[in-house]
């Protein structure tokens, strides 16, 4: 076990023409440290200029997501270690643009994590004075794997089809509205209907799965993705079949 | 941000890679993932082969027996061979993804993705054994 | 009110023709394509074919598996064009040659498998 790693990291300036570089570092390499820790090293004493995001570093806030190795990871919960004798090769986010090192544009995501409404959607709510909406723990199991998503995008790096066409809404956002669609105090699965069932919404999708292997907290937008498409489709025929029922 | 922000200095380039040619051949995973999808081929020109061979049984004996003869073609055999390989891995990634896309209920429990990818092997088993039957057997 | 699209009607069609097409064609291949040209087992007879072949349920289920099968190829590869040779733009041709070549074919299928008689 070695004291000290090496790691490569990639840097990007717009202010220089010659585009992504890559740096070489040398940090320890404590059995305990993770590939943020490595970051942190480098940002404290060796290189103040590398710029990345992290928050939380327990793996909740979804702040951190990067390409390590090749392969999109939270860097706070990657452990040093388990690359050997490296070298650690540490690359933004792929399938998003880089503003700048480590630190990619996610205003995509967000734009489209909106449109899918994650929020309880009811047209009329109860007055207070009928007290709270009560659920059984049945009603929670199935939406409850949906609800641990932490936005963190590592799902959009793995996916090669949001990779291909941008304009795919991506595994998270469907995730999330399976989330409140299968909600028994949720309403909305009609409007949510229309956006997903565009195009670059579900139907973009080949089921490639990688969104559910990289997924650090076992969402399983895959899953996710595939019922969604089984209920869409016999939305879809019902409306076909019975055109003025469907309404 | 907008969806296409005008670069000013105080706004800068970002840096947008376009997916290569080969992005299928960078990871494992994409690579058995675009394997699965080409198998969509093979079960076409499989169709195609059964076709032509119904066809000639309903033409006559000789036409059967040239189709027969046809088949043991070298590059129709190696075709078919290829097409074997294509075609039994998407039956094998088929009934393992299938679960994923029906939450099954039997008294009130969730059934296990496991038992669901069993019963539609042993479904697969079942219309081997029809196929079989028909082709060998009586 | 959804938006009217073809594509959940597609998908249905996909998931179908996937199904059948998992559950027959490799045992058809193995037998059809490659152990009987190779003699692993002797070919059925041409009578015995004729006989199975005869009867009209034989061929409704032929048609349906042919149809479905040819429907569940063309929409993936449909897709596999798309993704595979980032050809998305040309997606009018694409959708015309995957799906009005599974049309065809089952078209030729019905020819094939319904003059029988």
């Amino acid at each position: 076990m070695a004291d000290r790693i090496t790691m490569r990291v990639a840097r990007y300036r717009p202010e220089d023409e010659s585009g992504a570089t890559v740096h070489e570092y040398e940090v320890p390499c404590p059995k305990e440290w993770v590939v943020l820790d490595g970051l942190n090293y480098i940002k404290d004493r060796l290189d103040g200029s590398l710029s990345y995001r992290w928050s939380c570093r327990m793996g909740i806030c979804g702040s951190c997501g990067m390409t390590v190795n090749g392969e999109p990871k939270l860097t706070c919960e990657t452990f040093l270690s388990d690359y050997g004798d490296g070298p650690v090769r540490v690359e933004p986010l792929r399938n998003f643009p880089v503003i700048r090192d480590l630190v990619v544009e996610i205003g995509d995501f967000m734009r489209k994590l909106v449109r899918v409404k994650p929020w309880i959607v009811r047209p009329n709510e109860k007055p207070l004075s009928e007290g709270e909406y009560r659920q059984t723990p049945e009603e929670m199991d199935e939406y409850k794997q949906f609800s641990m998503c932490i936005n963190c995008m590592l799902c959009y790096s793995a996916c090669p089809i949001y990779g291909l066409d941008p304009a795919f809404i991506g595994p998270a956002a469907i995730a999330l509205a399976q989330r409140y669609n299968l909600d028994s105090r949720d309403e909305g699965n009609e409007e949510r209907l229309d956006i997903l069932s565009e195009h670059e919404g579900i139907w973009g999708c080949t089921f490639v799965g990688e969104c559910t292997e990289v997924c650090p907290k076992d969402v399983d937008p895959a899953g996710a993705i595939q019922r969604y498409k089984l209920t869409a489709a016999l939305e879809g025929l019902k409306s076909f079949v019975m055109p003025r029922s469907a309404r | 941000m907008n969806e296409h922000p005008a670069y000013t200095p105080y706004h800068p380039r970002w840096l947008r890679s376009r997916p290569s040619t080969y992005w299928w051949l960078k990871r494992r995973a994409y690579l058995a993932f675009i394997t699965r999808e080409l198998s969509s081929i093979f079960i076409a020109w499989f169709i195609v082969y059964l076709l032509l061979l119904i066809r000639a049984v309903s033409q006559s004996d000789a036409s059967y027996r040239q189709f027969l003869a046809w088949s043991r073609h070298p590059l129709v055999l190696l075709l078919n061979v290829v097409t074997l390989f294509f075609v039994v891995f998407h039956a094998v990634t088929w009934f393992n993804l299938a679960p994923k896309a029906m939450v099954v209920r039997m008294g009130g429990k969730r059934v296990p993705a496991s038992l669901i990818s069993a019963s539609n092997y042993l479904a697969w088993a079942g219309a081997t054994a029809l196929v079989l039957w028909l082709l060998l057997g009586g | 009110m959804a938006k009217r699209s073809i594509e959940p009607l597609l998908w249905l069609l996909f998931s179908a023709g996937g199904v059948v097409a998992a559950l027959l064609v490799p045992i058809l291949a193995l037998l059809l394509g490659v152990a009987f040209p190779l003699g692993w087992l002797a070919a059925p007879s041409y009578e015995h074919l004729l006989g199975v072949l005869r009867h009209p349920l034989t061929r409704v289920v032929l048609f349906v598996f042919c149809m479905l099968s040819l429907f569940h190829g063309a929409h993936r590869f449909r897709y596999t064009l798309y993704d595979g040779l980032q050809i998305k733009h040309l997606n009018e041709v694409i959708n015309v040659l995957c799906y009005g070549g599974a049309i065809a074919g089952s078209v030729w299928a019905a020819y094939v498998l319904f003059r029988l008689t």
